[in-house]
């Protein structure tokens, strides 16, 4: 089937098979590797991308049904090659990540979050991240990250 | 883990929708927000033949007042439904209970409808259907009908609507005056279906006109999820209860017989007994927070 997905800001149009998930499509249809696949059952939150703008999972949406739609990846946070989003950078500075395999799918849930919830307590930030698991950090320098990016704007 | 091959549809109205259903008659399954139906693809634990996409069906989303009746469309995801005004004012159970199903990620998706015909036995929204004796509509070959909630649920993942049929629209009562509400579930992990989960709503009145806060419970619904095959209904613990002034020590004797008299099963999440304990905890702490918020709320909405 044709499917015509905006994805970042450009435009793709593919012959896919229906059964073809969203994060396959995404990996090895637009060499879009910046998502990550862990659990492929919806649990991890490794794969989350914006659809419309809001935080999905990617591994349990078919392509075919983003005909139209307009997805943000993790490599569409930033302009340019080699910029951070203050995310990222504020994940960065706060040693939010170790070996970095569940990051993407932290930023894709905690940007529109961060949007919405400018400025979230610590208990509001860790329900917020309760969909995505990570097995380096413990969540305690992911939880300061996001305070750091709040505190210097809400991470925008 | 990936999906085997299938034939997929995207019809745009609902008469297609029902052609398509009667031409692939089993072989098809339903895809509304697709958050437990794509996950049963990629494991293969079910491999339909057609996959008829609901999402871009005209006229199934959106909610509405009609009268004493919260309509919502049964295509609405559930973040929609949680951060509703409408639905906070007039069902606010649904509003306290919907924030408990899944992630963020999975609310984004999920729909009130799919929830519901998922049927799965431990899923938040077919106990609060079936506390608030709401009803569903369905459409199929022979037009439009009305299920209530106590019809809808058959067993585990098992409903009462026919291969043909599609759910459209879910109706729930307006929250009555003087009445509270309550929905608390127990899970192994945040987000996580529950171990055991209640929803409750308690109405009350005067006892007499000139003392104002001598109550006596006019009404009360009881439901729980995660203690049998479907939505459990409270019913001794209700009746033990209505026409009675509330008290701390009246909830404990209904949540007590509650405990005694329902038949949980054991398996990988939890022992029958833990589930019996939970349901009797739950079901006392979830008719206290609705007491008081029946108190609290005077006349009106």
């Amino acid at each position: 089937m044709k499917v015509t997905v905006a994805v970042n800001g450009t435009y793709y149009t593919r012959e896919v098979e229906p059964r073809l998930l969203l994060s396959d499509f995404l990996r090895h249809e637009l060499g879009l590797t910046g998502t990550h696949v862990g659990c492929e059952h919806g649990v991890c939150g490794a794969c989350t991308v914006l659809v419309d703008g809001q935080a999905v999972r990617s591994c349990l949406t078919f392509a075919v049904q983003m005909d139209g739609a307009a997805v943000t990846t993790v490599e569409g946070l930033t302009p340019a090659e080699g910029e951070l989003h203050p995310l990222q950078e504020a994940f960065r500075e706060a040693h939010g990540l170790q070996c970095g395999f569940c990051t993407a799918g932290f930023l894709m849930t905690l940007v529109p979050y961060l949007a919405e919830h400018p400025n979230p307590s610590e208990a509001e930030i860790r329900e917020a991240l309760s969909g995505n698991i990570c097995r380096c950090t413990g969540y305690q320098n992911i939880v300061k990250a996001v305070q750091l990016a709040a505190a210097k704007g809400g991470g925008r | 883990m990936k999906p085997a091959p299938f034939d997929y549809y995207a019809p745009a109205t609902m008469g297609e929708v029902l052609a398509l259903l009667r031409e692939h008659g089993d072989a098809a399954k339903l895809l509304a927000g697709g958050q437990s139906l794509v996950p049963m693809l990629n494991m293969r634990l079910a491999r339909p033949g057609v996959l008829i996409d609901l999402n871009r069906v005209a006229g199934l989303t959106g909610i509405r007042q009609e009268g004493d009746t919260l309509v919502i469309g049964a295509m609405t995801r559930h973040a929609e439904v949680e951060r509703s005004e409408l639905v906070a004012r007039l069902q606010p159970l649904l509003t306290e209970a919907i924030a408990q199903v899944g992630h963020i990620q999975i609310r984004n998706r999920g729909t009130i409808g799919g929830s519901l015909v998922h049927a799965d036995p431990s899923a938040e929204l077919p106990a609060v259907l079936a506390a608030l004796g709401g009803s569903v509509r369905v459409a199929g070959p022979a037009g439009v009908r009305e299920v209530a909630a106590e019809d809808l649920f058959l067993m585990f993942f098992t409903t009462s609507l026919q291969p043909d049929e599609v759910l459209t629209e879910v109706r729930l009562p307006v929250l009555p005056a003087r009445t509270g509400w309550a929905f608390e579930e127990v899970a192994r992990r945040h987000g996580d279906f529950a171990i055991v989960g209640v929803a409750v709503t308690l109405t009350v009145a005067d006892q007499r006109a000139t003392k104002a806060d001598d109550l006596v419970i006019t009404g009360c619904r009881i439901a729980l999820t995660g203690v049998g095959m479907t939505p459990v209904r409270a019913a001794a613990a209700e009746a033990l209860l209505v026409g009675r002034p509330p008290s701390q020590a009246m909830l404990a004797e209904a949540a007590a017989a509650f405990r005694a008299e329902i038949e949980p099963d054991t398996d990988i999440h939890a022992t029958a007994d833990f589930r019996r304990h939970l349901a009797g905890v739950l079901t006392e702490r979830a008719l206290g927070r609705a007491l008081q918020r029946a108190a609290e709320r005077g006349g009106g909405r």
